[in-house]
């Protein structure tokens, strides 16, 4: 079995965003970068699945410009076999995304397709649901446990009232939650064997597919602050404060 | 063209949001069209009939609808998609599940969780976490639409008379089979729609030790919520989870206990109108945010907090 881990570069989740004056964007200049955490969970699980003898290859793809090469690099340090990265410039929407992800599919043939299920920097959480109705393959979003079976996977998803369990026939897409797994950390020579392994790289103009964005961002803004709060003394004075200044209870 | 408004039921009811979806929806355009999708839903379709918003239900029943496959339902919307210029429903599992499935088939590009409804084609969502808002315009023609639920007033849900037709069922697609649900049943507020929400963090240390909270919260009349840490180490189930990948609150109080204030949990509580952080770490990011903060150690807060609330005779339950 083969599984393809789609992988995005985004600002660090630890980095206090902030929001060019402008109105442009936000600032990604000399800002720490990362693979999207989610991301980590769904290559972790198909490196897990590998291990447990049940996967024999796993390809790790990016689409983005040169530096989002690091997240395929990243993916090989902690056990991909293969990266490939479809290199673009400017802005991608997950409509774009899925289509360079299904062009990859059908010449790769992977039986799984693995990914995150939300990019912590758009928020989206499209991009897979997406690309299992443009492959008219089954989706197990916002997973947070998959037993592999022979043909098939059993796939706990994290819903609003609980868990929901599915089972689906692979080719499958599964959106992974950060319940998942535990990502490992790539250890030095691991990470050294890494650059070794291949990056075939893709000009998405090869692949023949318009992906002009159809969404314009017209204006980014700082969300409106909350005015400073108050440190109380003690419960009482909390309490107090709650009943006759905010009246809340 | 009007609005294509995809409800959230349990074959039963509505799911609350679908009121607030509906809000938004009819923000869009004044032509509200309401789509339930279920099995032995006549109950719930008739609730939905009944919104002043909603101008006419139509009603689609097969086996295969009964338990909300995403693959089951997209097929069936999109055969309605050529009559409406949106396609609208919450952001939400359910909606989140569903809404790129349908645009993807639609070739068009989702705005996803929008907060603000400018124009009938340009919208204000947050994005980093709700660490920026952006505002953004599609020019799509169809426009596929997901809602931040709280940040919509859900509409009047009586006096309504829609009128309610039978849509046609689309084939079921075998190679998704579901197996179960579990839901967490409760007889507290729904996390996502209570006035007063009381959250734990990794400070509690245990999931026994929850029940501090759980006590505080039934005084309270509140619902239980959690930080991802807390949810991750095991103390209490993911339907709790309040954050940038769990549910957004916005009560009108939110107590933060032992909770440090990473980014991803303020992205799903920053907004709630008094919020109260009770943290041992004065230098916490939870206080930045907090209306009233108490540096206390939480073990000693909390039993001193129950005493000071059973003083009070006038709290709402």
């Amino acid at each position: 079995m083969k599984i393809l881990v789609a992988v995005k570069r985004v600002i660090d989740y630890n980095v206090q965003i902030r929001v060019k004056e402008d109105g442009s964007g936000v600032v990604t200049d000399n800002v720490k970068m990362s693979t999207n955490p989610p991301d980590d969970n769904a290559i972790e699980e198909a490196v897990k699945i590998k291990e447990a003898g049940k996967a024999t290859e796993i390809v790790a793809i990016t689409v983005g410009e040169e530096k989002a090469q690091e997240t395929v690099r990243k993916a090989l340090a902690v056990g991909a076999d293969k990266g490939i990265h479809v290199k673009t410039e400017g802005v991608l929407e997950p409509l774009a995304v899925s289509k360079i992800i299904q062009k990859i599919v059908e010449k790769e043939k992977p039986d799984l397709v693995f990914m995150g299920k939300q990019a912590i920097d758009d928020d989206c959480n499209q991009t897979g649901q997406m690309l299992s109705a443009l492959l008219n393959w089954p989706q197990a979003t916002f997973a947070s446990n998959i037993e592999v079976k022979d043909n098939s996977l059993e796939v706990t998803r994290e819903i609003d009232e609980g868990l929901e369990t599915v089972e689906i026939n692979i080719p499958a897409i599964v959106t992974c939650d950060l319940r998942l797994n535990e990502p490992r950390y790539a250890s030095l020579p691991n990470i050294m064997k890494a650059k070794k392994k291949p990056i075939e790289e893709i000009n998405v103009s090869d692949l023949g597919i318009d992906i002009t964005p159809r969404v314009q961002q017209l204006k980014v803004e700082e969300p409106p602050k909350r005015k400073a709060g108050i440190k109380v003394a003690n419960v009482a004075e909390l309490v107090q404060k709650l009943k006759n200044e905010a009246k809340v209870i | 063209m009007a609005v294509l408004l995809i409800a959230e039921h349990n074959n039963k009811e509505l799911r609350p949001f679908t009121l607030n979806a509906a809000t938004a929806a009819s923000q869009i355009d004044t032509e509200v069209h309401a789509v339930i999708i279920g099995q032995n839903s006549e109950n719930a379709a008739k609730k939905l009939s009944e919104l002043p918003v909603v101008k006419k239900v139509i009603s689609i029943e097969a086996p295969h609808y009964e338990n909300f496959t995403a693959e089951n339902f997209a097929p069936a919307i999109v055969k309605l998609a050529e009559n409406y210029s949106h396609i609208v429903c919450s952001a939400n599992t359910f909606g989140k599940n569903l809404m790129p499935r349908i645009a993807a088939h639609l070739d068009t590009s989702q705005v996803s969780d929008i907060i603000k409804v400018i124009s009938p084609d340009t919208f204000l969502r947050p994005i980093y976490a709700g660490n920026a808002f952006a505002t953004v315009k599609t020019n799509d023609t169809k426009k596929c639409v997901t809602i931040r639920p709280t940040s919509f007033e859900p509409c009047e849900s009586s006096g309504g008379t829609a009128t309610i037709e039978k849509g046609e069922a689309g084939e079921e697609f075998s190679n998704t089979k579901f197996i179960k649900r579990e839901e967490i049943k409760s007889d507290r507020p729904e996390l996502g729609t209570a006035r007063i929400v009381v959250s734990g963090g990794r400070g509690m240390q245990s999931g026994d030790n929850f029940k501090l909270i759980t006590e505080v919260a039934d005084k309270l009349g509140a619902a239980i919520g959690a930080s991802r840490a807390a949810v991750d180490a095991g103390y209490i189930s993911n339907d709790h989870q309040v954050g940038q990948t769990g549910k957004v609150v916005v009560p009108d109080l939110y107590i933060a206990i032992g909770i440090s204030g990473a980014i991803q949990h303020l992205a799903g509580m920053k907004e709630s109108k008094v919020i109260v952080a009770i943290n041992k770490d004065g230098e916490a990011p939870i206080f930045s945010v907090a209306d009233y903060g108490l540096e206390a150690d939480l073990f000693e807060a909390l039993p001193q907090f129950m005493e000071e609330l059973n003083k009070l005779n006038t709290i709402q339950k």
